[in-house]
């Protein structure tokens, strides 16, 4: 990460006139858009070991929209996403404090089964990781092992539609007994998609989803997270700006283990009202 | 490069590039030197592997075939004179039949078998003034047993004449490969005059001939007959021993590896075990004997020489290893495994049954077969708990007294009568060696299956 030695002076007169005018928007803007809070998180503490990775995180995650998570290198917003779920408890000497809900229940509670809280909350993960199994196999594992299908045929059911959904019935419907490992990248991260979707969770963490595909495999993936969003709240984080400005509703910036800034995608891309979100959006770090 | 001196910045880069191409033939060369000596090391592994293979099997491959007497033997119903088998009578009660078959059987044992020996012997010498003594000594002394149990199976072929397969003497089957210095006086050699002159004959008209040794297979060890010395006793005890290892070490240790990997919480006492195990891996085999001794034997009174005691020391030593080597294994798989299986919701327990382990089979297959053959040819615990004794039976059940290949080695090694038994050691060394090599093909074949399903 560079540390910027820009003198602050200029800059900071231009963005106070821009931030006075962004204030004003938001404020009007606020009252006219009904957001149902999915998952929110106050004051959330990590730490890895002795050393502190996020710092006071607040955010509301509403339903039916698209959050992405941006950032430079190290910020914190890989961390943020994985306490939405809880994966952060795979990892030793990892510590969380504050709190985060979801539909108003503390998911950090003692009395929460941190299996349960995964099936509501999915996720997909930076690199494509089906599992060694067949198509079918890699689909139906989430529901079999929640007990989510009643029958042979029911269960088939659930593999068409998350196939569908996730836009890739049609390449392999021929072959869904062989290997999920055997396809494309972009097609095995649509698979892993897939098998979130089965489960029918309510929530979808995507960690960089497109860091490992080419741009038309990015391109359907997007496609994809668009259409999801009638369906599911997503959150996804990302390290392309412009991915961010197309998939999602609303932006939040990390900088430092610090939740910067966080509002509308259109109003953070055209009108920050923080000088590292501006900078870092117009490329002068990260 | 067609660069001038005056161009400063031409001249600049052909400095450097004159820097690296000067360094880089330094580097090339260090680069050819340790490749160098990497090669000439593989060569040397090489070179020793095949002279021990090469020395094992000149030594070994010999001793496969035994000097064998093929003798037309009459069974001079004068010298088997038992008479033919009690029949059991309508109004005879069973122990009374009982009683008559081992009266019969007696007289059986107590028949002068050599006597039969010898007549064969001397019908197929013909014409020779050797005393009985020297022939009788050209046979294996345990041979004699064969005959009975010919008769013992067929009664009727007393009265008859039957070609016979017995085993020569040791001595006569080291004197006839050449083992033994033939200038040496008769009064150094084991054969006397006579029986050297009566092996050379023999084996000229092909009386004496070298056979594949099944007794050495067949045959459990024996002190009075060394010829007819075999590892059938101490391949089952080995066998045992290793049954019982797979048994108890592979769940055992498979499941500790798995419990301290995915399920331990990292604390001061886990390290602390992590630690142990570590060290258990290097303690010295012969210290498991110890503890086998004074553990199982002194305190539980499970019998001496039993495979079972052996296959529970072994298993004791085996454990470190298994648990170290899967332990890596699952370390080695990659995280994405796991937090697939996580995200869609998976518990612990189900990522670990039904992602980590299949995927963590080969690596566990190849640490148990590592660890058995390990045990396999492990040999000083088994001296510690009584398996060096000398045991002339085929063990029926684990807790029976029994040896095993590598203690039959070690014994064989000691045997006062060198000449014989050096091509013997160094043949159940080969038996031994071909046992580990099928079980580590048995290894790569089945994680190539099982590999081959993703």
């Amino acid at each position: 990460m560079t540390v910027m030695d820009t003198t602050p002076s200029s800059a900071a007169v231009a963005t106070d006139a821009v931030a006075a005018t962004a204030q004003e928007a938001v404020e009007a803007a606020q009252p006219a858009v009904e957001r149902e809070i999915k998952m929110a998180a106050r004051g959330v503490n990590v730490f890895y070991g002795d050393t502190q990775a996020l710092y006071e995180v607040g955010i509301d995650i509403a339903n039916n929209e698209v959050t992405s998570l941006i950032g430079p290198s190290g910020c914190g917003k890989s961390t943020f996403l994985r306490c939405l779920n809880r994966m952060n408890d795979t990892i030793e000497g990892c510590r969380v404090e504050g709190s985060i809900t979801l539909d108003g229940e503390n998911i950090y509670d003692r009395a929460l089964d941190p299996v349960l809280l995964r099936a509501r909350v999915g996720m997909v993960f930076q690199k494509p990781n089906p599992f060694p199994k067949s198509i079918y196999d890699n689909i139906a594992y989430g529901p079999r092992i929640h007990g989510l299908a009643s029958g042979k045929a029911d269960l088939d059911e659930i593999v068409t539609t998350s196939l569908e959904k996730a836009g890739l019935l049609e390449e392999v419907k021929d072959r869904l007994d062989q290997p999920g490992t055997g396809l494309s990248g972009g097609q095995q991260q649509r698979l892993c998609i897939a098998r979130a979707i089965a489960v029918k969770p309510e929530v979808i963490l995507m960690d960089e989803p497109c860091s490992a595909l080419d741009p038309i495999a990015t391109a359907k993936v997007e496609e994809l997270i668009d259409e999801l969003r009638q369906d599911f709240t997503i959150v996804i984080v990302t390290h392309s700006m412009q991915q961010a400005a197309r998939v999602s509703q609303r932006t939040a910036f990390f900088h430092l283990g610090k939740l910067v800034e966080e509002g509308e995608t259109n109003q953070i891309f055209t009108n920050p009202q923080d000088q590292r979100t501006h900078d870092y959006i117009t490329g002068r770090f990260g | 490069m067609t660069s001038t001196v005056n161009d400063t910045g031409r001249s600049f880069a052909y400095g450097q590039a004159a820097l690296i191409e000067r360094s880089l033939r330094r580097r090339h060369a260090r680069e050819r030197r340790f490749r160098l000596m990497g090669m000439l090391a593989v060569i040397a592994a090489i070179g020793f592997v095949v002279v021990l293979f090469s020395s094992v099997l000149a030594r070994g491959l010999p001793a496969f075939w035994q000097a064998t007497i093929t003798l037309d033997v009459t069974f001079d119903p004068e010298v088997v004179d038992v008479g033919p088998p009690p029949e059991q009578q309508a109004d005879q009660s069973e122990a009374a039949f009982q009683k008559e078959m081992n009266r019969w059987r007696r007289g059986l044992a107590l028949v002068n078998w050599n006597k039969l020996i010898e007549g064969g012997l001397r019908k197929a010498i013909g014409e020779t003034d050797a005393s009985k003594r020297d022939l009788i000594g050209l046979v294996a002394s345990g041979e004699r047993f064969r005959l009975r149990e010919m008769v013992l199976q067929d009664p009727a072929i007393v009265g008859t004449t039957r070609q016979v397969d017995l085993l020569a003497n040791a001595n006569v089957d080291v004197w006839l490969k050449g083992n033994i210095d033939r200038s040496l006086p008769d009064s150094r050699q084991q054969l006397s005059g006579d029986q050297q002159d009566l092996a050379d004959r023999l084996y000229e008209r092909g009386i004496i001939h070298m056979a594949f040794a099944k007794s050495l297979f067949l045959n459990v060890d024996s002190r009075s007959s060394p010829a007819s010395a075999g590892l059938a006793g101490a391949f089952v005890g080995s066998l045992y021993m290793m049954l019982i290892v797979i048994v108890l070490a592979v769940p055992i240790g498979v499941a500790s590896a798995i419990y301290l990997e995915e399920f331990a919480p990292k604390n001061r006492l886990t390290d602390l075990i992590e630690v142990n195990i570590n060290n258990l891996a290097a303690v010295p085999s012969i210290v498991f004997g110890l503890l086998g001794a004074s553990v199982f034997i002194g305190w539980f009174h499970l019998p001496l020489s039993a495979p079972l005691v052996g296959g529970l020391v072994l298993t004791l030593m085996t454990l470190p290893i298994i648990i170290i080597s899967t332990r890596s294994t699952l370390r080695a798989l990659p995280p994405s495994i796991r937090h697939a299986a996580l995200g869609v919701g998976a518990s612990r327990t189900q990522m670990v049954f039904h992602h980590v382990l299949p995927l963590a089979i080969p690596g566990i297959l190849t640490a148990t077969i590592i660890g058995v053959a390990q045990a396999l040819g492990e040999t000083a615990p088994l001296l510690l708990i009584g398996m060096n004794a000398f045991v002339a039976s085929v063990p029926g059940t684990p807790l029976d007294q029994s040896t095993a290949l590598p203690v039959q080695i070690f014994l064989w090694q000691g045997n006062e009568n060198r000449n014989f038994f050096e091509a013997r050691t160094s043949a159940a060394i080969i038996v031994l060696l071909a046992l580990m090599i099928s079980l580590n093909a048995l290894a790569v074949f089945m994680r190539q299956r099982i590999q081959r399903r993703w």
